[in-house]
């Protein structure tokens, strides 16, 4: 290893920072003896870029030479960057230095693609059966499959990796293909499919056997980019619903669109990414997937797009004053979710806590209630009748974003850790 | 006013639990053994630290919480935030009155403060293990200094040692001046009187494995690399990464 490594490393680093998805989380597995390392559930963060995101994994690619063109990404064929090729050797290496000095969780790995994609998906199959049969190595891998592989190496890969992906990136086929002519739905959502059976079909096996081999214990995850296409926040989180009833999809990420390629007129010229519209998209998709909201009830055809100025649980209860206020000394957990500023810890402990007698507001604040914004759509044992009914949605509104700070993004800011 | 003097460990908090229930006497305050009196008293009780009176309590307070409150009290200890002692005591107090376990009563003002303080130092417990950086040494082990603000370093031994079983390792705190050494089977406390770093926990050179500044040349460029220029972001940046940790950061580093 010299320094050609370390141009190297900062150049396919480079390539593959817009990658957003870093999560090493989804699998538990302690050391076995003649291994290095574990993972732990929830994954760890082991440093933070200066635009505040996780590095957790040692996000890289194999190559960043490709022979497609895809419209929004900084490695398409026609553009004049830097390009470079780790041997799998290099990249087996710095995995496992990284990974022994503790300043990462495992390897994040994808590649342009060469010749064609099975060529292209063999040599990752390489890396990671080096790391995990030669190298003994335990931590985490996350692989990114490459569109139009085969069945056969996305079933190998998924015998050594944790987790596998494969982006969606457009919400949309006719904008796929019109930005990605070398793309479709198909080439993405079957190896999607492959990845699934692969899975389901190892589980069914260690129902039998223990020591079948494990298939990505941490499911997969896809990513759409935001802001490239006209595409609705409605098409975009009816496609993540109809992903996450997938039975192994465990993520979707959604990455604002960053103008790499600014020259190119089919995109958009965006002075910033949609940063904002891209944090009330994750909201969103927690209100899937940890607050029992159906995709209709945070968006539908007369209301297709998130608010902006608030977030899509306080904009769902401004819509639906009638739902409240909720008495927290007596509703149903299902309901304590749905009060803007009671977040899923805070309703569990609401739940337990009550038993032992009725809740003050004070004993809601110190539970992590949000109670600038809850104020308005509960009741409890001492609090003054000023809900949203007395009020009115306008009101309360103007009450919860009249210029000031916003404290409306305390309660669901979602960091890129998990 | 009741005043217990005692010597400041676990243990002696435990035994002093022990004799107040022995005697039917609580404290009002809870002294060191160096610390000055308070200028009126009514009665000073001295606490002889004793293992098979803090074993009792602690076999007694497992009977009334469950393991994970349980272990919330010496977690807490680890604070070393001043009162949080009478704090522990008054838990324990009610752990053991109580006909149920009080544990899940965060309505209890006691309850949710030791909540509070357990979850600052599970939170400072996980910075470690996230920020950790171990340098290579010359004889092949892996030395990391850290300077956590509340002494959580046996808090994190056990992820280490699953982490990192095949390699020596050594995890020092600056500040309290004591560390763990692992020999790939056990840890153990020691003190190092040399010091082969540092103010910035680096290595001396000649204490250093040859490739090691290399490997933090290459982690340094690749997180510079990573960094989405149009998205910074230095709030949230120094939020999740905060400021007294970035000495030892070899990518945080000039
Ligand atoms: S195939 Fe992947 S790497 Fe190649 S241009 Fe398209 S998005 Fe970029």
């Amino acid at each position: 290893m010299n320094d050609n490594v370390l141009e190297k490393l900062k150049t396919l680093a480079e390539s593959a920072k817009y990658d957003v998805s870093c999560a090493s989380s989804g699998t538990t597995r302690g050391h076995t003896k003649g291994t290095i390392g574990s993972t732990s559930g929830w994954g760890i963060c082991h440093s933070f870029t200066e635009d505040g995101r996780c590095v957790s994994l040692l996000k890289i690619m194999l190559t960043n030479y490709c022979m497609y063109d895809c419209a929004y990404c900084i490695n398409r064929r026609s553009n004049d960057i830097k390009r470079a090729t780790l041997s799998v050797s290099e990249l087996v290496e710095l995995t496992i230095e990284f990974y022994r000095r503790n300043y990462i969780e495992g390897l994040f790995l994808s590649s342009g693609v060469v010749r064609n994609p099975d060529y292209t998906m063999e040599r990752l199959v390489r890396v990671v059966k080096d790391l995990r049969l030669v190298h003994r190595y335990n931590g985490y891998i996350h692989l990114k499959s490459i569109p139009g592989a085969s069945q056969e190496l996305v079933n190998e890969a998924g015998l050594y990796a944790d987790r596998m992906s494969v982006n969606i990136e457009i919400p949309n086929e006719a904008s796929l293909k019109r930005l990605a002519p070398d793309k479709n739905f198909q080439s993405v959502l079957q190896p999607m499919q492959y990845i699934q059976q692969g899975a389901l079909q190892s589980l069914e096996e260690r129902k039998r056997f223990r020591s079948a081999p494990r298939f990505v214990p941490a499911g997969q995850s896809t990513q759409m980019i935001v802001g490239a296409t006209p595409d609705t926040d409605k098409d975009i989180l009816n496609l993540s619903s109809y992903l996450y009833q997938r039975p192994t999809m465990k993520r979707v990420y959604y990455s604002g669109y960053i103008p790499v390629n600014e020259y190119d007129n089919r995109l958009p010229a965006l002075k910033q990414p949609p940063l904002v519209r891209e944090n009330r998209l994750y909201q969103a998709d927690w209100l899937l997937r940890f607050y029992q909201f159906s995709v209709d009830e945070i968006v539908d055809s007369s209301f297709p797009n998130l608010d902006l100025e608030i977030d899509p649980k306080l904009s769902w209860a401004l819509r639906h004053p009638s739902q409240f206020p909720v008495d927290v000394n007596v509703a149903d957990y299902e309901l304590l979710l749905r009060i803007p500023g009671v977040g899923v810890k805070s309703a569990k402990l609401i739940v337990t806590s009550r038993r032992f007698g009725r809740l003050s507001s004070w004993q809601l604040k110190k539970m992590g209630v949000v109670m600038k914004k809850a104020q308005y759509f509960i009741t409890c044992n001492e609090l003054p009748m000023h809900t949203i009914n007395e009020l009115t949605p306008e009101r309360v509104r103007a009450l919860l974003t009249n210029g000031t700070r916003k404290v409306d993004d305390a309660q669901l800011l979602i960091p890129f850790t998990y | 006013m009741v005043v217990f003097r005692y010597d400041r460990s676990f243990e002696g908090l435990l035994t002093a639990v022990f004799d107040a229930y022995a005697h039917h006497e609580f404290p009002d305050m809870l002294l060191g053994e160096a610390d000055t009196p308070p200028l009126f008293f009514d009665e000073m009780v001295r606490i002889y630290t004793d293992s098979e009176k803090s074993t009792r309590v602690w076999n007694g307070l497992k009977r009334r919480i469950s393991e994970s409150a349980l272990y919330m009290l010496p977690d807490a200890w680890l604070s070393e935030l001043p009162g949080v002692d009478m704090l522990l005591f008054k838990y324990m107090r009610k752990a053991i009155d109580a006909p149920c376990s009080i544990e899940l009563n965060f309505g209890d003002a006691d309850v949710m403060e030791l909540l509070k303080i357990w979850k600052s130092v599970d939170k400072e417990r996980l910075r470690v293990i996230q920020f950790v950086r171990f340098q290579k040494t010359v004889d092949g082990m892996f030395f990391a200094c850290v300077e956590p603000v509340y002494n959580v370093l046996p808090l994190v031994l056990d992820h280490f040692k699953d982490r990192f079983h095949d390699q020596k390792w050594l995890l020092y705190d600056v500040k309290r001046d004591y560390g763990f050494f692992y020999d790939e089977r056990v840890t153990t406390e020691v003190h190092l009187d040399a010091k082969q770093w540092d103010e910035n926990g680096r290595l001396n050179e000649d204490s250093a494995a040859t490739d090691e500044l290399f490997f933090q040349k290459l982690w340094k460029g690749y997180y510079s690399s990573m960094t989405i220029k149009e998205r910074i972001n230095p709030r949230l940046h120094r939020q999740n990464l905060p400021v007294r940790f970035w000495k030892f950061l070899p990518e945080k580093r000039k």
